[in-house]
Formats: C-alpha cells, structure tokens, sequence
C-alpha cells in the first residue's frame, strides 16, 4: 500500500513535531509513509472565508499531488474534512455554474483515499493498541470538524485509552467549539476568545496537564490562550502523545 | 425586511460589547445550557429521530419545488373554509392589508399571538402609526414590549432577561399598559407568570381583533397551525370577532400528514418537550365556534429571493425551533441583538442576509458570525445545513455575483472592505500553488524566528488580544524530511 | 400586475432550475420513522398515557363508569367551584343532579360572563399515550373551544382504551381537519423565564383528567 502524509501547510511550517511523530508512529506500525514534496495547502481558509473560486486550484493540485497514492493520511480533522466532505462540494457547484463536470472528475479519486489519522489506525490498519507509553494526565478536546465532519467518534478515545501510563480525564462541555474557526479567530476576534477562555477553564476543571486534540489549529488557538492565561497546562497533538514511548518518550 | 435594526453595528462589533457583559453572558449560559441536555433527552428518547428529521427535510424540499401549485391549493382550501387569502409581496403592503382589515372592524385595539413574520415587518409599529394599539399575549413578548427591548431570540424574545430584570420591568410598566403588577411582586418564575395572567387577562376577555401567525399550514385542508405554551395564542386565535393571521408563504406543507412529523419534531426541538402545552388548529371559520371572519395574510417579502438562491433556499425549510441558538457557542457569547434582526442566532445569519440583502453593514458581517462548528446542523430538525449556506453567502459578500432581489434578477458587487483580504487570499493561492515559493517563505520565517513577537501590533491584534502567538519552528518539517529522508538518517 | 400574480410569478421564475416531480407525493417523500414507538398492549398505552399526563402536572384519576359521578363531584368539591361549565351534548350521568350550578355554553354567553365559572368538564376526541396530549374537536361532549379555555379548573374525561393511541401519527388519523382542534398537553405552562418550564400561565392551571373505562 502506498500510503502518503498529507500533513497541511499549517502543520509544515509551524508544528513539524507533529510531522515526525506522524511518520515516527507509522514507521513503527510497518507503514511505509512518503511526503510527497509538492504538497502545499488543501484550500480549506480559501473556501472558508467566501473565496471559492480561489480554492479550486488548490484542490487540483493536491488532487495532482496525491491521486497516485492508495491512502492519504493527515493529522487534521478540519483539513481532513475539507478534502472528503467539501471537495465533491467544489465539484457539484463548479457543475451548477455551468462548467462541466472537470472539476469533479479531477477531485473525484482523492476524496474516499483521504483518511484523518485516527481513522486510518484504526479502520485501515485496525489498531487501537499503538504501543504508545505517556505517563501523564491528559483530557481530550475532541475538535469540531473531526466530531461532526468527518464523525471520529470514539476512535480518539479508544487510541488514547490503549496508551500505557496516560490518565484520561473526561473534558466537561467536550463537543462545544473551541473558538477557532479559521478566520473566524480575527474576524470576531471578542467571541472567539471568549470561547477560547472558556475551553481552557473547562480544560482546567479536569486537573490534566496536558489537553490533547487532533488538529493543530485549534491547539494554536487554546494553547495561545492557554499562554496568554499564564495556565498550568499544555497543548499537545494526538499524534505526538500515540508517538511516544517508553524507549522514546516524548518531551 | 425593513427597518428597526437598519443602522446596527456590525455583528463583530456589537457582539464584542455583548461578551463584555457580565450579566448578558450569565443569563444566556444559564438558559441555554439548560435547554441543551433537556433537548438531548427529549430527541433522545425516539429511536427514530433520524428519520423524522429526514422526512422533515424532504416535505419542506418538496413543497419548496412545487410552492407555486401549493400556494395555490392553499388559497382554494382556505376559501372554501370560509376564509380569505390576501397576498402581500413585501413588509409595507403586508402592514398596509392588515391596518386595513383592523380599520374595517372599528376596532383601535387588537391582541397578538407571538409571531415572527408580524416582528419581521414590524406591524406593531404600522399598527401605532395608524392609531391602533396591539398587545402582545406572549410572556416573553410582553417582557420585550413592556421593556421597550428588542427580541434576542426566535422562541424567548426575553432570554436575555434574568428573573430580577424581568420583576422590575413588570413592576414599573404594567401600570402604563393596563392593570399594574400585584404590590410586593417577588422574581419566582410561578409569581412572574400570574402578573401576566393577570395583566393580560381583560385584554383578551374585552378583544375583538386578534392577529397571529402561523406554524403550518396545510394545503390540501387549508388549516393553520398554531403551537403554543401559555395559553395566549388560543385566546387570541378563538375568542375575538376578527382573526388575522400573517405568514410566510414557507410555512405551507402539502397534507394533513405531514404534520405527524413536525409535531413530533417541533417541540422536543425547541422547549425539549414530549408536546408543548397547547395547539390550535383551524380550518376556515366554524359556524358559532371561534372568530366570524378569517383573513390569511401571505407573505413574500424576501423569500422568493431567497427561493431563486439553489444553495440558500434550504434556510426556508426553518420550521423556527430555536435549536440552533441554544445549541450555538456564538449566540451564547453575542446574544440575540448582536444579529440586528428578528431573527438572531446561525438560522438568523443565513435568513436575514437573504431577506434583506448583503448590502448593509450588519448583513454583510453576519455570514462570519460562526466559526462553523456544525452544532446548529447537527440538531437542525429539518437538517439545514447551516454552514455550507455560511460559506456561500461569505462568498456572495467577497465575490458579489448573480441574485434576486425583490423579484429581479441583479448582479452584486463585492463588498468593500474586503480588498486587504482578498488580495492576501490571491497571495496565497500563488504561493501555494507553487511549493517552492512556499518553501521560500518558510525559511524565511523560520530564520527570522527569534525576532518574532508573541503578539502583534495593528490589525494583528485581533489574534493577539487575547492569544499568543506560537512560536516558528527552526526548520519547516519539509526541511527536516529532504535533511533526513522521513527520519530514515537519523531524526536530528 | 395584482400581488397574487406577482408572488407566484417570482415563484416560478425562482425555481427555474426545478425538475418538476412526477411520481404521487407519498412516493416522492419516503418517511422512514415509525408509526408508534414501542409495542403496547391497550392497558400498557393506558398506562403510558396516565404516567405522561402525570409528567406534565395533569392529574389523572381512574373511573369506572358508575364511579364516574361521584368523581366528578368529589373534584368539583375539592376545587370549591360553584359553578361548572358544561357542553351541549355532555354524556347524562356524568355529572350528579347535586352539586355546583350547571352553566350551559351558549353562544350568547360573555367571555367576561365565562371567566367567572370556576370549573368545566369535557369529553376528548382522541388520546395520545407517547406525548401524553389529548385533542378537542368540538363535538357535542366538547363543546366550543373557549369553555375549555376560559375556565381555571378544566376536568377531561377520556374513554379508555377506545379513545387512546400510542401516537401523533396515529391521532392525526383519527381526526377531521375540518373541525377545530385543540390539542392539550398538561396544564398551560411557560419556558419564556429563563428557558426553565414553569406551569399555570392563561389557560386552566389545574388539568384533571378522569380515564374512563
């Protein structure tokens, strides 16, 4: 199986921890994992913020850029979404405006490939148990595109559960929004950080020194908070907690 | 749409002053937290949910594509029944039959049933300017026009009004309205809701004008629908002379069945109950039972624009539950006035910029009044998908493009104010079209590390009001990838 | 151009890019739910009905039918009415020739003359055990929409099981469009003080229901 990371412009030039504990994990679990180098961003801000028109040439080269891979893994829930819930979108609204049906046809290989990483452990490779070891107490911010979007459900948990040492600590008002939302962040710049005060109290609650969620803008967003507060406590991505073991435990 | 609002600040604006507030803040955690797990149990307790709300989509889709042939059907069922159908294309002409048809009854004073169409063309303050005194029956409306408010909410006018606030508004205004509130009146909800009844009481005894909207409205009976808690609306719909009753030409739904769905979906929706205490239904008139004369008003007024949009014409599948406010991070923190509508929350940022337009300030910040987690989607009982028409409407406002607006086909123009943006987004996609200069920029941030902030002066602020900046890396993961081949060379 | 012609003629062009539906309604709109939750035997929805009446602050009392007067004195007695509203074709033998003063609903009667009855006692067209409704039509037991209504103290009786279903799609079966409905669930009640239900607003503030059988 050639499998490909599609890690997200985000993760590449500001969490690239995040990028090696991905390959580190897949390594160990027998995955060969390529980076193909010409990936760059999957339009998801673009699309988000009205500009539509300006995304689509960034669905087709990533379409371009992974299509030849069996499996397109990405340590992004909303980045994750973008490609398996809106990219058919681009296409069916690049049909209604009376441009054919390129746009869909060229998107169309990529969407059912495109796996976030707790969904390609657990349904592809079918594991729960990475051999992960991270003594800590952690609670778990599950974010929103990867809860309603692309619907993880329990497999987060279920990963973390297996995790030797780790403390899980149940997050009160998991599901609410942490106040990202993209441009959202600067755009209602009051709200958002309202919100993001409030996730940090919440997280706060449970006592855990570190929060954990599968998406790294979000993390931006509460563990900026969370400095801004001067709090206790640490943003961590999943893939770096399911990275670390005994041998080589993360920092 | 037309006019209290017009003049509002921008949504980003107003809500910051909202989430400064501690008292607002308080009340709209308070309340809706409270009806979120109730709603959860409620929906909770049929295993069927998913299906209603599908079947729900799909009535509403259907009559929407078909709302020419069911308008029609609509209007001969009712006339047979003994009533009869005016059609209004907008608010003014709306305000103009109503005003009429109370005139011609000699009446100077009607009583209201809560309803969002008569607040969306501001009848009340039609009715004012023609001499003519409407109360409003419901509790929360009371609250609002007692207080000189303005609504924050589709199903709780008042929400964002706490007990305390609500006891002195009753205390000092009643009086001016009718019969004062009770000496000694204490803030317990019981307390609260027996003013009213007593306030209320002889207005509806002595009314001879009743006005209302309606939930539904069945095209192959001609009956109307109304669903209610207190009591208020079936006063105002059974004992006056004269019932008029106003609503949105989206309201109607084919056959008498299709509202085994809604009645099951509609109130575990929006008070998280089995039933709601009361609903009417009326067909016509009928003969010594309830009013002589029956006058349906339809009302156009911006959604057969909204029926021309084949993205946003699922937002007139709204069957008005509230679920999407209560459920809302964003609401919860903005509160209802921040939208600048009658009809706040996420349904509010996707209707009113499509009743109204995208030209004014107000309406065009809405569409980004949501940081798009899907909550409102999720508990939509009718499944509108509320962030996809979000983005799209985002996407009226930068790109401009085709639209209807009163009727007319018109092509928009971008909306100023987004110049900066769109050029960075124009930016962007040239960078990330091209990894290489993406590659450029990286290093260039990663080398000039150390001289970066963790906050931002300027237009930055907005990030870095409340947020730190989070630190750039050494290397962009692509480095260390071609450095060590994925680690193959060793990790450093 | 008149406004009726104006609405639909922006209707029509609005859906420009519709493909008329073909197939019947009830085809073209598949409803996937079910007609009742749950299986019951008649006693078991009886049962439903009375836990979800109670849910909802109604008070439920049972009766056979000999018992049924002596009942409804007993309710009328505790609630120190003096007079009780009553429906033109309400059933004889409901009520005992003793008692509270019989105001009969005329249509010549005041809604003013009507607030100061203190109780009423009406029959139902249809019970609904799931949601713990009962639905008025208007039938000669029921009487106009307003006694029911008006009055604070509103006695309800229903025949069980005959009268009772498990559900709303079952109850909308049983009913005439055409006739004026109004479907009660408990006592009138409010959520409009910070979206907490508190009970007793315009309608009746005491619901009693009597299931008859």
């Amino acid at each position: 199986m050639r499998v490909a990371l599609f890690l997200t412009c985000v993760n590449d030039t500001l969490y690239p921890d995040t990028g090696r504990a991905v390959v580190r994990l897949l390594t160990r679990l027998g995955v060969d994992v390529d980076f193909p180098m010409d990936q760059t961003c999957c339009g998801q801000a673009h699309y988000n913020t009205g500009y539509r028109h300006q995304a689509e040439p960034l669905a087709r080269h990533f379409s371009e850029v992974f299509r030849g891979y069996d499996a397109i893994v990405t340590p992004s829930g909303s980045c994750g979404a973008m490609v398996r819930e809106l990219y058919p979108r681009l296409g069916e609204r690049a049909r209604a405006e009376g441009r054919g049906d390129g746009l869909a046809r060229t998107l169309a290989p990529v969407v059912p490939k495109t796996y976030e990483l707790t969904e390609f452990l657990v349904d592809v490779l079918g594991v729960t148990d990475v051999g992960a070891y991270y003594p800590h107490k952690v609670t778990y911010h599950p974010t929103c595109h990867g809860l309603r979007g692309l619907g993880l459900g329990d497999r987060p948990r279920r990963l973390l559960e297996a995790v030797k040492g780790l403390e899980l600590a149940e997050l009160p008002g998991a599901a609410e929004c942490c106040g990202f939302g993209g441009t959202f962040a600067v755009k209602n710049a009051a709200v958002s950080a309202a919100m993001g005060v409030d996730k940090v109290r919440d997280a706060e609650s449970t006592g855990a020194e570190v929060l954990c969620a599968a998406d790294n803008s979000c993390l931006m967003h509460i563990g900026g908070t969370m400095s801004r507060l001067g709090s206790g406590m640490r943003p961590v991505h999943l893939a770096e907690i399911l990275a670390s073991t005994e041998e080589e435990p993360a920092v | 749409m037309s006019g209290t609002f017009v003049g509002m600040p921008a949504f980003p604006q107003a809500a910051g002053k909202a989430v400064r507030n501690p008292t607002l803040r308080g009340n709209l955690r308070h309340a809706t937290h409270t009806i979120r797990a109730k709603r959860e149990r409620a929906v909770g307790e049929l295993s069927d949910w998913a299906g209603l709300r599908e079947a729900g989509r799909r009535i509403k889709d259907h009559t929407l594509r078909h709302l020419d042939r069911y308008l029609e059907q609509l209007e001969e069922s009712v006339t047979a029944a003994g009533g009869t159908v005016h059609w209004a294309a907008d608010a003014e002409e709306a305000n103009r039959i109503v005003t009429g048809l109370v005139r011609a009854t000699g009446e100077s004073e009607v009583v209201k049933v809560k309803s969002m169409a008569t607040q969306e063309i501001e009848l009340n303050e039609a009715l004012a300017a023609a001499g003519i005194r409407a109360y409003e029956t419901d509790l929360a409306e009371l609250i609002v026009q007692l207080g000189k408010d303005r609504p924050s909410h589709i199903l709780v006018p008042a929400i964002h009004r706490n007990r305390g606030e609500i006891r002195d508004i009753f205390a000092r205004e009643m009086g001016e309205w009718g019969r004062p509130a009770p000496e000694g009146l204490t803030d317990t909800p019981a307390d609260l809701a027996e003013a009213a009844r007593l306030h209320l009481r002889e207005k509806f005894l002595r009314a001879k004008v009743g006005i209302s909207g309606a939930n539904f409205m069945v095209a192959e009976t001609g009956t109307l629908v109304v669903v209610e808690s207190e009591g208020n609306g079936r006063m105002c719909l059974t004992l006056p002379e004269t019932l008029i009753s106003v609503v949105g030409i989206e309201k109607v739904v084919p056959t008498w069945r299709d509202l085994e769905v809604f009645l099951q979906t509609l109130p575990r929706s929006s008070t998280a109950e089995r039933m709601n205490p009361y609903t009417s239904m009326w067909t016509g008139t009928t003969d010594e039972d309830g009013p002589r004369a029956f006058h349906l008003v339809l009302l156009d007024n911006g959604r057969t624009d909204t029926l021309a949009d084949t993205v946003g014409r699922q937002a007139l599948r709204c069957i008005r539950c509230s679920a999407c406010l209560n459920v809302c991070p964003v609401y919860e923190r903005a509160g209802g006035h921040a939208y600048g509508s009658v009809y706040p929350g996420p349904i509010g940022a996707i209707l009113s910029p499509q009743l109204r337009g995208t030209t004014s300030e107000i309406d065009a910040s809405l569409p980004y009044a949501s940081s798009l987690c899907g909550a409102c989607y999720e508990v939509c009982p009718v499944a509108i998908d509320i962030p996809e028409v979000l983005v799209h409407l985002r996407e009226r406002v930068v790109e401009g493009g085709p639209a209807v607006r009163r009727g007319n086909k018109v092509l928009l123009k971008p909306a100023k104010g987004h110049a900066a943006e769109r050029a960075a987004m124009r930016a962007a996609r040239w960078a990330f079209a091209r990894p290489g200069a993406l590659r450029v920029g990286q290093r260039l941030a990663s080398r000039t590390r150390r001289l970066h902030p963790r906050t931002l002066p300027g237009p930055g602020r907005a990030w870095s009001g409340a947020r730190d900046l989070p630190a750039v890396p050494p290397e962009p993961f692509r480095d260390w990838w071609q450095r060590t081949r994925g680690g193959k060379d060793g990790d450093r | 151009m008149n406004s009726r012609e104006r609405i639909l003629g922006r209707v029509r062009r609005a859906l420009a890019d519709v493909t008329p539906e073909t197939r019947p309604y009830e085809e073209a709109v598949p409803r996937d739910y079910l007609r009742a939750h749950g299986e019951r035997t008649a006693g078991e929805t009886v049962d439903l009905l009375a836990e979800n009446l109670a849910d909802y602050r109604a008070i439920v009392h049972r009766a056979g039918a000999g018992e049924l007067p002596a009942l409804v004195m007993r309710l009328l007695a505790e609630h120190g009415s003096r007079e009780v509203l009553v429906p033109p074709g309400l059933p004889p033998g409901w009520l005992a020739e003793d008692g509270p003063v019989r105001i009969h609903d005329r249509a010549a009667l005041t809604a003013a003359r009507l607030d100061r009855v203190d109780s009423v006692v009406t029959g139902c067209a249809v019970a609904i055990a799931e949601t713990g409704t009962l639905v008025l039509d208007g039938s000669p037991d029921q009487g106009r929409r307003r006694i029911s209504l008006i009055p604070d103290h509103h006695i309800c009786v229903v025949r069980v099981p005959d009268q009772v279903v498990s559900s709303v799609p079952q109850a909308l079966e049983r009913l005439d469009a055409a006739r004026p409905l109004t479907w009660i669930s408990g006592p009138s009640a409010t959520s409009d003080i910070e979206l907490d239900r508190v009970e007793g607003v315009h309608g009746p503030r005491t619901l009693e229901v009597i299931l008859l059988g």
